[in-house]
């Protein structure tokens, strides 16, 4: 049985939020890639990876956080990662991606973080 | 505590949709030996690492081919060993550079390598071009760790 995953996308405030639900591994990874190049492509660069629902992550998931984080910080955007669960915390925390990734406790820290740096709220 | 050794295994083709079935086995196989949930997770992570190598590397994800995974446990620890058959990699070649080089250069690769450095205990390869390469790992029971 292949390992589930869905992607649920909303907008709040401006910006893109995408709730990962189940399994990121090297099978799933090429939606979540997809998702992430969609918005890109459109031109929506303030990002929120939801991770509330994630239950698994593999480097094929860190590695589309990696490959699409440059170009999104050139088009001034960013991909904020919100409500990481303790084992898949684990797992950024090896590779070190608390220092390269602004990862907070919930979906509206991570949403308001965004307003804060576009200068709407003080 | 018995100190029977007990071996299982699993063969499966080598596609990527087979890794959340080698992520059970390798669980069940981790519950059986007494880990714990944290470390369970740990040994199911490092050998889906090491398995979505071989399936996109070693075979450039062609499906035809065939993974097998060997899992042996006793009282101190379990040894997993992922076989294949196709190119094999010289690991003194995995880079050792910072996430930020990596991010810069455009690439993921030897995140999977990296993980699994860090997951388990002992980490040995045994590259055959062409005809049998060998991961060899082991986690240690009743290790505490950081």
């Amino acid at each position: 049985m292949a390992s589930t995953f869905s992607i649920a996308r909303s907008e709040e405030d401006q910006v893109t939020v995408l709730a990962l639900n189940g399994y990121l591994d090297a099978y799933t990874a090429p939606q979540f890639e997809k998702a992430i190049q969609e918005e890109y492509d459109a031109g929506r660069v303030r990002i929120v990876v939801d991770c509330a629902g994630l239950t698994y992550i593999s480097s094929a998931g860190l590695g589309v956080f990696m490959s699409f984080i440059e170009d999104v910080h050139a088009a001034g955007g960013d991909i904020k990662i919100c409500a990481v669960v303790p084992t898949v915390y684990q797992v950024f925390e090896i590779l070190g991606f608390p220092e390269l990734f602004e990862i907070l406790p919930t979906r509206a820290d991570a949403v308001r973080k965004f307003s804060r740096a576009a200068g709407r709220e003080a | 505590m018995e100190s029977v050794e007990r071996t299982f295994q699993l063969h499966v083709p080598s596609s990527t949709e087979n890794l959340s079935m080698i992520r059970d086995f390798v669980g069940s196989i981790g519950q059986r030996a007494g880990f714990n949930e944290a470390d369970v997770a740990k040994l199911e992570l490092a050998v889906d690492e090491a398995c979505a190598n071989v399936i996109e590397h070693a075979y450039g994800s062609e499906a035809t081919h065939e993974v097998t995974v060997k899992a042996r446990l006793d009282a101190e620890c379990v040894q997993i060993e992922i076989v294949d058959t196709g190119c094999g990699f010289d690991p003194r070649q995995i880079e050792q550079v910072t996430l930020d080089e990596l991010i810069s250069k455009r690439k993921s690769g030897g995140l999977g390598m990296r993980l699994i450095q860090s997951l388990m205990d002992e980490v040995q390869y045994q590259i055959i071009p062409g005809q049998k390469n060998e991961l060899r790992m082991v986690k240690r029971l009743k290790k505490s760790d950081s």
